[in-house]
């Protein structure tokens, strides 16, 4: 089920025009400013499809940077937020691309500062419900919706079984779960969607381990 | 938990509540949360809905002036009493314009299921609202009901215009609208189906095709006929007139025609509407020659 609750339907309170291209996009903002974990300097927004074609009449730009300067679907400052990003020091380069993607409204976007990097591939699936399909590279599927805790880390065996011994002993559940690799041995990333807040001690138990190289807490 | 509306009406049936609490009890389960955080959440969205209204109802205009101002018109006209339609019919396709205009406006509206269909729901709810005097939970559960009925058309089809064109967000928010209309006004989850089923077979195959890629035009209006779509299909299905189509069927319908309608009529500005002379001029007043399609690497910083 990609939609999970009331609040997908009749939600969300958001700026106008448009829940997908507005408020969803602003969402995908959001999700790669939390996953990068501070304000870029930078930012490549690449746009795909409906996204490439209305953008403009849709306020998917200034909606995009909305989010990545961490504002909510509902901040009214959303439609001047290029100039604040201008302010703010974050440099924005929108690229419009004629490639087809899966789903019509895709967007993919680099976020730089000093050394870190991150791409991050969303999309907006209506009504303001988004999806992370890939990050740096590997495949995923996260919603931003409810909090999660993305494991980078080696491909060895006994990592997944660590990684959620953690959670067992601080009572977490786990609602969603799923590993991918670039290449067998190589770096990997475990995706967990869970059900409770994430305490800052599981994230500092989860980073001891061995094999992990980075942890990403995402909380709504 | 229900998958489809064959399932939820089964299950309002079975436990005799509305479908409004099958989505109350539902949403409890999956958030966690109480049911006092649950309605008191949608009671938010309701206040939304409510401020938009009396916004557009006292006129706005969007930046690009294409749409505004319609709301106001459509009042005056109501209260000068020359109106052929019903007070309520005209009073619902008001303020489904209202809140259009103000989202058009990039003013705070609720998604219901969408920013572009948000007219419809709110529209309905505020016009019915003066004949059958709810109280305030029971326009909550209004939007419950209409959520649990777009619930299972976002997960069994679309609510995305880019996926499946506006049958998939007008009348969406049509059918999910007449469903709930009919709860409020008392008939059953079978006859709330019904309207649901009426309605969007009535919007199948419509397009999206916005001008300029701006929710303006022709998405107001759309809102507007979908309001009076929903009333007249409500009152049906209270008539006991029933749909042949099964609703769950007319859903699926929805899905293949939106799967097979082109790229350039789901929300690419390339086709219908858009494609008009018309709208070419008025795209091209708006953003200048740059046009959207062209504009390659524009860099802002």
């Amino acid at each position: 089920m990609k939609y999970r609750s009331a609040f997908d339907i009749i939600g969300p309170v958001m700026i106008g025009p448009s829940s997908s291209h507005t408020a969803g996009a602003a969402r995908i903002g959001r999700v790669a400013r939390t996953l990068f974990g501070k304000q870029p300097k930078k930012a490549i927004i690449s746009l795909y499809g409906s996204f490439a074609k209305t953008y403009k009449g849709h306020g998917t730009d200034f909606a995009i940077v909305a989010g990545l300067l961490d504002f909510d679907t509902f901040d009214e400052r959303m439609p001047k937020s290029l100039e604040i990003a201008k302010e703010m020091g974050l440099e924005v380069v929108f690229q419009i691309e004629e490639a087809v993607t899966e789903h019509p409204n895709t967007v993919k976007i680099n976020l730089y500062a000093e050394e870190d990097e991150l791409e991050m591939v969303g999309i907006s699936i209506g009504g303001g419900t988004i999806e992370i399909t890939e990050l740096n590279s590997f495949p995923l599927k996260l919603s931003g919706e409810h909090p999660a805790i993305l494991v980078v880390h080696k491909d060895r065996f006994g990592i997944i079984s660590a990684v959620t011994s953690v959670l067992s002993t601080y009572e977490i559940n786990i609602g969603h779960m799923e590993v991918s690799r670039l290449e067998k041995g190589e770096m990997a990333l475990m995706v967990i969607e869970v059900d409770h807040k994430i305490d800052e001690k599981v994230i500092d138990e989860l980073s001891k381990l061995s094999n992990v190289s980075q942890i990403i807490r995402m909380v709504e | 938990m229900f998958r489809n509306v064959a399932e939820l009406v089964k299950l309002a049936e079975t436990n005799q509540v509305k479908i409004a609490e099958i989505m109350i009890r539902q949403e409890i389960e999956v958030s966690g949360l109480s049911r006092e955080e649950v309605i008191g959440k949608m009671d938010t969205n309701l206040t939304i809905m409510e401020q938009a209204v009396e916004r557009g109802l006292n006129g706005v205009h969007s930046h690009t002036g294409l749409t505004g101002g319609d709301a106001v018109l459509l009042q005056n006209y109501l209260k000068s009493g020359k109106a052929l339609s019903g007070h309520i019919l005209l009073d619902a396709v008001s303020k489904a314009v209202a809140t259009n205009e103000v989202n058009a406006a990039m003013g705070i509206i609720c998604a219901t299921p969408t920013a572009g269909s948000a007219g419809v729901v709110p529209g309905t709810l505020f016009a019915v609202k003066e004949k059958l005097h709810p109280t305030r939970l029971e326009m909550i559960e209004f939007l419950f009901t209409s959520a649990a009925f777009g619930f299972v058309v976002a997960n069994n089809a679309s609510i995305s215009g880019a996926a499946g064109g506006c049958q998939a967000e007008v009348g969406s928010a049509s059918g999910m609208a007449a469903a709930a209309i009919v709860e409020l006004a008392g008939g059953s989850p079978q006859q709330a189906a019904e309207a649901m089923a009426i309605t969007l077979k009535n919007m199948l195959g419509l397009v999206c095709d916005p001008v300029a890629g701006l929710v303006e035009v022709p998405c107001v209006k759309r809102n507007a006929m979908g309001a009076s779509n929903a009333i007249t299909a409500a009152d049906m299905a209270l008539a006991g007139v029933t749909s042949r189509i099964p609703c769950d069927e007319v859903i699926h319908a929805m899905f293949l025609i939106g799967q097979s309608m082109p790229s350039s009529l789901r929300e690419t500005a390339e086709g219908g509407l858009a494609a008009t002379p018309t709208a070419r001029r008025l795209e091209q007043e708006i953003f200048g020659n740059g046009s959207t399609v062209k504009l390659k690497d524009l860099v802002i910083s």
